[in-house]
């Protein structure tokens, strides 16, 4: 790893060293940071019937104690006392963990077997993962709905072997499980990556001798491999499950009108009722939510670096 | 061998789950039927109808400005903030800088959207293009960060050493060494933030305004209601632009690192 000593010239002060950190600090302390302050402050407004629509932000930026006696939690009280709102917030959880769990039950056994391959063949096999990633989001999660519709290619395939009747169709797409296929699919590289560049600097000597010493392969691989690799297993967790628990485009497109997930909650307040302040509570909540395994995943990240 | 077997199933079938979706969806924009599960022969009239429908070239082209212009401008404060990262191992808030870096990349998009979108609100600027520019550089900038990171990390500091020691200013050597060393990483991180913007529908979708309707927005609309061979053909015709991009940028750091390792190999010679 190439560390600056203090004597190098980098840690020495002059003025284009202060801009090298100063622009992006400052690009991001204005449209990252400040952005949640405000959100913040919005979701304690009252919804108005105006452009935009709620009461207004800085009437000067003085008065703390006006700004203090101002806050209003009737938007954080209306989330927690609708159940519809907690059943949400739960569903997205319970989708999320699931579908965790289901990356790593698929996405492990194949960054395994990229790790075990032939050292030439790695990069291609590493290539072919992160193609799909290339090629839009909104276009693979569109490609299933060709697939899973009723009178898609899933009952065609399935009627042609016998497995259907000539007049029955699946019945997957507008449910949860279509959710579960379209965020496996979607997310497989991000569960993959990780777990490959865990397993593959492994030092392969440690298994041979376990074998050497007469352990099992199953047992080598619960008592070496799998403790070995668990840097990947966490940050490819933590990759997938925090964007999936405010998942937008997958549940609204494959999900049915009974798949709940926050992110569509946000989507449909912000922009099917106009409710600005309750989506920014309704943000806020889930940003609380995910604090924990942000923090994990950027441990993770600076222990990586 | 038992587990040779077993890994080449597996890696079979995960490579058919991530590609034939894929593959069907680029078959079909070549069906002369308006069916999807209907094949009635090859035909290339939905690109004709794509190629006619106004509304979609016009988003394909703010699409395309926002994607070149946002990644420029990403990828610079995306270079700056992995230098600061790797080189500046200390100053004040740089706990706050790496977790501002890190965060974007997982949080969900409905949250960076609305709250970059209030901003811009609270502030009085007009959404529309640039807004959505403003948007997509920010949270590309932190992918550049992490693909130049890395590339950073594996860098022999002598060469600048040496450049600094020989009397070359600071500014100068980045050029002249530094940038020249990194730069595969920055066309990579360059064409990531690219594809992310040309990707993106949520944050879009939250920070555009009157006559900045980008190509997911305007695919994600004709989507809602209902499935039709055209937005396969513009599905496809992305596709392939971007399977080109990925295998010319594949094939041209290849060739770099032929050469570094050529030049190292003669610079070896030439010390000895």
């Amino acid at each position: 790893m190439a560390s600056v000593s203090e004597t190098h010239p980098a840690n020495k002060p002059n003025p284009a060293r202060w801009l090298v950190v100063a622009v992006p600090y400052l690009w991001l302390l204005l449209f990252f940071a400040a952005p949640f302050l405000i959100i913040f402050k919005i979701s304690l407004s009252e919804t108005t019937i105006a452009m935009p629509p709620y009461t207004p932000l800085f009437e000067g930026f003085g008065a703390f104690g006006d700004f203090v006696s101002e806050l209003d939690f009737d938007n954080y009280l209306f989330l927690t006392g609708d159940p519809l709102y907690i059943e949400a917030y739960l569903s997205s959880l319970r989708i999320a963990v699931i579908s965790t769990f289901l990356l790593l039950l698929i996405g492990y056994p194949m960054a395994l077997a990229m790790a075990r391959a032939p050292t030439m063949l790695r990069p291609t096999l590493v290539m072919l993962v992160i193609l799909p990633f290339w090629t839009s989001f909104l276009i693979r999660v569109y490609a299933w709905i060709g697939i899973l519709k009723p009178d898609g290619l899933l009952t065609l395939l399935f009627r042609s072997v016998g497995l259907l009747g000539v007049d029955d169709q699946v019945q997957i797409l507008r449910t949860d499980y279509a959710v579960f296929i379209g965020i496996v699919y979607s997310y497989l590289p991000f569960m993959v990556l990780p777990l490959y560049s865990a397993l593959e600097k492994m030092d392969n000597t440690l298994l041979e001798a376990a074998s050497d010493l007469g352990c099992p392969p199953w047992k080598a691989f619960w008592k070496i491999t799998f403790p070995l690799s668990l840097p990947g297993v966490i940050a490819g967790s933590m990759i997938c499950f925090i964007p999936i628990t405010g998942e937008f485009v997958i549940p609204d497109l494959l999900g049915g009108a009974d798949t709940l997930m926050i992110g569509k909650t946000l989507w449909t307040e912000f922009f099917g009722n106009r409710d600005w302040p309750l989506a920014s509570a309704v943000a806020v909540i889930l940003l609380i939510m995910l604090v924990v395994p942000i923090m994990i995943f950027q441990n993770q990240q600076k222990k990586v670096a | 061998m038992k587990s040779s077997r077993f890994d080449a199933t597996v890696l079979t079938l995960g490579f058919a789950f991530l590609y034939i979706p894929i593959i069907i969806l680029v078959v079909y924009s070549f069906n002369a039927s308006k069916l999807v599960t209907v094949w009635g022969g090859f035909s290339l009239q939905w690109y004709r109808t794509m190629w006619s429908n106004q509304g979609l070239m016009d988003a394909a082209w703010v699409t395309a400005r926002v994607g070149v212009i946002s990644a420029t401008i990403g990828t610079v404060l995306g270079t700056l903030a992995a230098l600061a990262l790797v080189r500046f191992t200390r100053f004040h808030g740089r706990m706050l800088f790496s977790g501002m870096i890190y965060a974007p990349l997982v949080m969900p998009e409905v949250i960076t959207g609305l709250s970059l979108l209030l901003l811009f609100v609270a502030v009085g600027i007009d959404r529309g293009f640039w807004t959505v520019v403003i948007a997509h550089t920010t949270f590309t900038m932190c992918y550049v960060a992490i693909v130049v990171q890395s590339r950073l990390l594996t860098f022999d500091l002598s060469l600048e050493e040496a450049a600094l020691d020989l009397g070359c200013p600071p500014v100068k050597t980045f050029f002249k060494i530094t940038l020249p060393l990194i730069f595969p990483a920055v066309i990579a991180g360059w064409m990531l933030a690219f594809t992310l913007s040309l990707d993106d529908l949520v944050i879009a979708s939250f920070t555009t305004g009157p006559g900045a309707t980008t190509l997911p927005i305007k695919i994600y609309s004709q989507v809602r209601l209902g499935v039709t061979p055209e937005i396969n053909a513009i599905c496809t015709i992305l596709i392939g632009l971007v399977t080109i991009g990925v295998i010319i940028a594949s094939i041209s750091t290849k060739q770099t690192e032929m050469r570094r390792i050529r030049d190292e190999h003669v610079a070896a010679r030439g010390t000895t």
